[in-house]
C-alpha cells in the first residue's frame, strides 16, 4: 500500500511541477500577480508529495518489504537498522529520489524566503526550479521507478552492497546532493534574469548566500566522500581522479569561481554577464556529473547498474537545460548593461584571475574526464587518463592560484597597489620559506612539485592570517584596540580569511601525503615485526568475529615506539554473507596529525597474512582543511549583510529575517 | 588606462592563462595516457615491451599461483591468454573467473608485469573495457552486466 501511495505521490508531484513550471512564468509574462502567486503554494505542495514518496520508500526499507523490487535488490532483514535508512539512496532509483527531494526542498526554501523578491523574478525562478523538478520526476517515473513490485515476493533481500554498509553513506551522498542541487538556485536566478533581461546588485545579493550554502555542502560532501574512500577501500588513497570524483569537483571549481564573481557583481556592479554564465555553467556541470554517474558511460567505482535508456533520457535533460539556457544567454546576455570599470591591478582584477584559474582548472578536469570517451567514440582506442595527467596539468594551476590568493584581499577595489600588498606579505612569505626550509632539512629533500606545493600551502595560510592581522592593525596599535577592531570586523571578512587558510591547510595535507608517505607491503606470521617511520608493528595473530550479516577475520597488531606499546590496530577483512562479498576494514590510528594505516590482504598457507602498512604524515590536514573552509563559509553566511531578503530590508526587518 | 586598454589587458591575461593550461594539459595527455588492450589485441597488434599499458579480461580458472606476496595468474578474453605477474596485495574482489584490469608493462618474454591490479567493488560488475573485450570474442552474456557499486 505504501509503495502504491508513494508512487501516486510522485505522479502528483510531477503534475504540480508542471504547474510550477508554466503558470508563474506565464503570469510573469502577462504581469498577472494572481498567476505569479501560484508558484509558492505549488512549491510547498510539491515538496510535500516528494517527501511523502521519499519517506514512503524509507518506510519500505525499514520494514524490509521485499515485495518491492528496489528493497529486495538492496536490503536484507539482518542488516543493521541505520543502514536500512541509508540504503534508500544506496542505489540508482533511490538516489534519484533523494536528488529530487533535495531539489524540492530548495524550491520550497526559495518560496519561503523569497517574499521580498520582486514578484516577476520570484515567479520566473520558481518556474525554472519547477522545470528541473518536472524533468527529473519524469525521469524517475519513466525509467527509474523505485516502487515496482515483485510477484511472488521473495522471502529475503539480496543485501546492500557491503561497501555501502557504512556511516559514510549516511553523510556523503546527502551532503553532495545538497551541494549539487543547491547550485540549481543560482542557475534558476540566472535564467530568470535572462528572461527579464534585467540584473542588478540586488540579484547578486540574493544569489550569493544560496551559492555559498551549496558550496559549503559540496565542499563537505566531497571531503567526506574522500575520507570514506580512504578508510573503506583499503588502498590508503584519498583521491583517485575517478570520473565520478571529477564530476563532483568540476561544479565545485565553477561554484567557487561563481562565489567570487558574485562578490564583484554585488560590490562593484561589474562582471554581470560573466557571473550569469558561471551560474549556468556551474549547475550544468552538476547536471553533467549526474549524467556521467547515472548513465554508466564511464567506468567508475560508483557505477550502478547501467541501462542505456536512462543514459539517453538524462542526456536529453542535459541538452534541454544546458542548451536552452546557453541559447537564452546568447540571445539576451548582451542586453545586460555592463558597469563598474576597474584597473587590472585591483580587487576586481584579482577576482578575475581567480575566476580564470578556477574555470580553467574545471575545463582541464572536464578534458581529462571526457577525452577517453571522445577518443573511444572516434578511434575505438581505449585509454585511461589517470592521476599523472591531473597532477601535471592541475598542479601548476593550483600552485599559481594559491600563491596569488593572499594578494587578492589586500588589494583595494577599483585600483590596487600590488607593491604595497607584496610589502605587507613579506612576513607571510618569509614564514612560508622558513617552514619549507625546515621541512627540506628534516626530510632531506622531496619531489620538486611537493616542495612548491608546501610553499604555496603555507603561504596561503600565513597570507590569510596576515590579512586578518592587517585589518585589526595587530602590533601597530595596542592589543586592546586590535581586539576591539577584531570584534567590529564583519563576519564575512573573518569567513574569507578562514576559508582561504582552509584551502592552504588542505594543500599542505595533500602535499605531505603524496610526497612523504611511507608504505610497506609485507607477508607476516604471528610474532613477526615490521617497522615503519619509527613505529614497530608486531603482528600477533588473527581471529574470527561475526556480525549480523557478516563474518570477519580480524588481525591484531601492537604498535610500539622504543619497545613500549602505544596502541593496537585491528584491521579486518569482512565477508558479507548474502552476497559472499569481501570488504576491507582498515585499521587506522591517528598520531598527531598523521595516521598509521593497516589493511589486510589474503591469509596464506602456514598462518602468514599479507598486509599493506602506511604511515601518512599530516594526512588529516586534508580533511581538517576542508572543514575549516566550510566553517569560513558558514561565518560568511551568518554575516548580517549577506542575509537573504533583497531588496535590502530595513535594519528592523533584517533582524526578523531568518539567516539562510 | 582607457577602458579599451583595460579590457585588452584582461583579455591578454586570460589568453595567457588559457594557453598555459592548454599546454600543460596537452603535454600531460601525451605523456600520461595509458592505452587498454585485451589479450587478443596484444597477440595481434604486438605491443613493445616496456610500454605502459592496461590489460583486462577474466582471471583464468586454476591459473593463480601465490608465493607470499608474489602472484602469477593468467588473464583471458576467451580467445587468447596472457600471463601476468604481480607483487603485492591483490584486491578483495580478485578471484578466478572474475573480471580484472591491470596496469603495467610487458617484459621481453611477453609476460605482463603488473604494478596495479584493479577489481571492481561488486561481484557482478564487469569493468567496461573487459566487457567490450569479451563481447568481441563472443563469450559475453548480457545478464552478467547487472549490478554495480557505490
Amino acid at each position: 500500500m505504501i509503495a502504491e501511495l508513494s508512487h501516486y505521490a510522485l505522479v502528483l508531484a510531477f503534475v504540480l511541477a508542471l504547474v510550477q513550471t508554466f503558470v508563474p512564468v506565464w503570469g510573469a509574462a502577462r504581469n498577472d500577480t494572481t498567476l505569479m502567486a501560484v508558484g509558492e503554494p505549488v512549491a510547498f505542495a510539491g515538496l510535500g508529495f516528494v517527501a511523502f514518496a521519499f519517506f514512503g520508500l524509507m518506510a519500505l526499507y525499514v520494514g524490509s518489504d521485499f515485495s518491492v523490487a528496489n528493497v529486495y535488490e538492496n536490503s536484507h532483514s539482518a542488516m543493521a537498522l541505520v543502514y536500512k535508512f541509508t540504503a534508500v539512496w544506496g542505489n540508482h532509483e533511490g538516489s534519484m529520489l533523494l536528488w529530487v527531494f533535495v531539489l524540492a526542498i530548495f524550491s520550497a526554501l526559495v518560496a519561503l524566503f523569497g517574499r521580498h523578491l520582486p514578484d516577476r523574478l520570484r515567479a520566473n525562478v520558481l518556474g525554472v526550479e519547477g522545470a528541473i523538478a518536472a524533468a527529473f520526476l519524469l525521469f524517475i517515473l519513466a525509467t527509474s521507478n523505485p516502487f515496482l513490485r515483485l510477484d511472488p515476493a521473495p522471502a529475503e533481500g539480496r543485501d546492500l552492497n557491503p561497501i555501502l554498509q557504512d556511516l559514510g553513506l549516511a553523510i556523503h551522498p546527502p551532503l553532495l546532493y545538497l551541494g549539487y542541487v543547491g547550485f540549481s538556485i543560482a542557475f534558476a536566478f540566472a535564467v530568470a534574469a535572462l528572461i527579464e533581461g534585467k540584473i542588478d546588485a540586488a540579484w547578486a545579493r540574493w544569489v550569493r548566500p544560496w551559492t555559498l550554502t551549496a558550496w559549503i555542502f559540496l565542499t563537505l560532501g566531497i571531503s567526506m566522500g574522500s575520507y570514506w574512500a580512504y578508510y573503506e577501500l583499503g588502498w590508503g588513497g584519498f583521491w583517485f581522479w575517478d570520473p565520478v570524483e571529477n564530476a563532483s569537483v568540476m561544479p565545485w571549481l565553477a561554484g567557487t569561481a561563481l562565489l567570487h564573481s558574485a562578490v564583484v557583481m554585488e560590490k562593484r556592479d561589474a562582471l554581470k554577464v560573466w557571473t550569469i554564465l558561471l551560474a549556468i555553467l556551474t549547475f550544468s556541470l552538476s547536471l553533467l556529473g549526474t549524467f556521467l554517474v547515472r548513465s554508466g558511460v564511464l567506468t567508475s567505482v560508483h557505477a550502478f547498474a547501467t541501462d542505456p535508456t536512462r543514459g539517453v533520457f538524462i542526456l536529453i535533460i542535459l541538452v534541454l537545460f544546458i542548451g536552452g539556457s546557453l541559447v537564452l544567454f546568447a540571445v539576451r546576455g548582451a542586453e545586460l548593461k555592463q558597469g563598474g570599470i576597474f584597473a587590472p591591478v585591483s580587487r576586481e582584477g584579482a577576482l578575475v584571475i581567480n575566476n580564470l584559474l578556477l574555470t580553467t582548472a574545471a575545463a582541464t578536469v572536464l578534458t581529462g574526464t571526457l577525452y577517453p570517451l571522445a577518443l573511444e567514440a572516434l578511434t575505438a582506442d581505449k585509454i585511461s587518463v589517470g592521476p599523472p595527467f591531473f597532477n601535471r596539468s592541475l598542479g601548476p594551476l593550483f600552485l599559481l592560484l594559491l600563491a596569488l590568493m593572499p594578494f587578492g584581499p589586500l588589494l583595494a577595489w577599483k585600483r590596487g597597489d600590488a607593491y604595497g600588498a607584496a610589502q605587507r606579505l613579506t612576513y607571510a612569505a618569509g614564514a612560508a620559506l622558513i617552514v619549507a626550509a625546515l621541512v627540506l632539512y628534516s626530510t632531506q629533500g622531496g619531489p620538486l612539485l611537493a616542495m612548491a606545493g608546501l610553499l604555496a600551502g603555507v603561504f596561503a595560510v600565513t597570507g590569510a592570517l596576515t590579512e586578518l592581522a592587517d585589518r585589526v592593525a595587530l602590533f601597530r596599535e595596542p592589543l586592546a584596540a586590535s581586539f576591539a577592531r577584531a570584534k567590529g570586523l564583519p563576519r564575512s571578512a573573518w569567513g574569507t580569511s578562514i576559508a582561504h587558510a582552509g584551502i592552504g591547510i588542505s594543500l599542505i595535507g595533500v602535499v605531505a601525503e603524496t610526497g612523504w608517505s611511507e608504505e610497506r607491503i609485507a607477508s607476516l606470521k604471528p610474532g613477526e615485526n615490521v617497522s615503519i617511520a619509527g613505529f614497530e608493528l608486531l603482528y600477533k595473530g588473527i581471529d574470527e568475529r561475526t556480525g549480523p550479516n557478516w563474518r570477519a577475520e580480524v588481525g591484531h597488531f601492537d604498535v610500539r615506539v622504543g619497545g613500549v606499546t602505544v596502541a593496537t590496530l585491528d584491521p579486518a577483512k569482512r565477508v558479507y554473507l548474502a552476497r559472499n562479498q569481501p570488504t576491507t576494514e582498515a585499521g587506522i590510528k591517528t598520531f598527531g596529525l598523521g595516521q598509521l594505516y593497516v589493511s589486510l590482504g589474503d591469509s596464506e598457507a602456514g598462518g602468514a597474512i599479507s598486509a599493506r602498512i602506511y604511515w601518512k604524515p599530516y594526512v588529516t590536514l586534508i580533511w581538517l582543511g576542508t572543514i575549516v573552509m566550510a566553517l569560513g563559509g558558514m561565518l560568511s553566511l551568518s554575516d548580517r549583510r549577506l542575509r537573504v531578503g533583497a531588496p535590502r530590508p530595513a535594519a528592523r526587518r533584517a533582524a526578523a529575517t531568518p539567516a539562510e | 588606462m582607457t577602458r579599451r586598454q583595460r579590457r585588452l589587458t584582461l583579455i591578454g591575461i586570460s589568453l595567457a592563462v588559457l594557453g598555459l593550461a592548454a599546454a600543460l594539459a596537452l603535454s600531460a595527455l601525451r605523456e600520461s595516457i595509458v592505452f587498454f588492450y585485451s589479450p587478443t589485441e596484444i597477440a595481434e597488434k604486438g605491443v613493445a615491451p616496456g610500454t605502459r599499458i592496461r590489460i583486462g579480461g577474466l582471471v583464468k580458472e586454476a591459473s593463480l599461483q601465490k608465493n607470499g606476496l608474489d602472484a602469477r595468474f593468467e588473464v583471458t578474453d576467451g580467445a587468447k591468454v596472457l600471463a601476468v605477474t604481480y607483487r603485492g596485495v591483490l584486491p578483495d574482489l580478485f578471484r578466478e573467473k572474475q573480471g580484472i584490469v591491470a596496469e603495467g608493462a610487458l617484459d621481453a618474454s611477453g609476460v605482463f608485469r603488473a604494478d596495479t591490479v584493479l577489481a571492481k567493488h561488486d561481484e557482478n560488475y564487469m569493468p567496461k573495457e573487459v566487457a567490450d573485450a569479451l563481447k568481441k570474442q563472443g563469450v559475453w552474456h548480457e545478464d552478467k552486466g547487472k549490478g554495480g557499486a557505490k
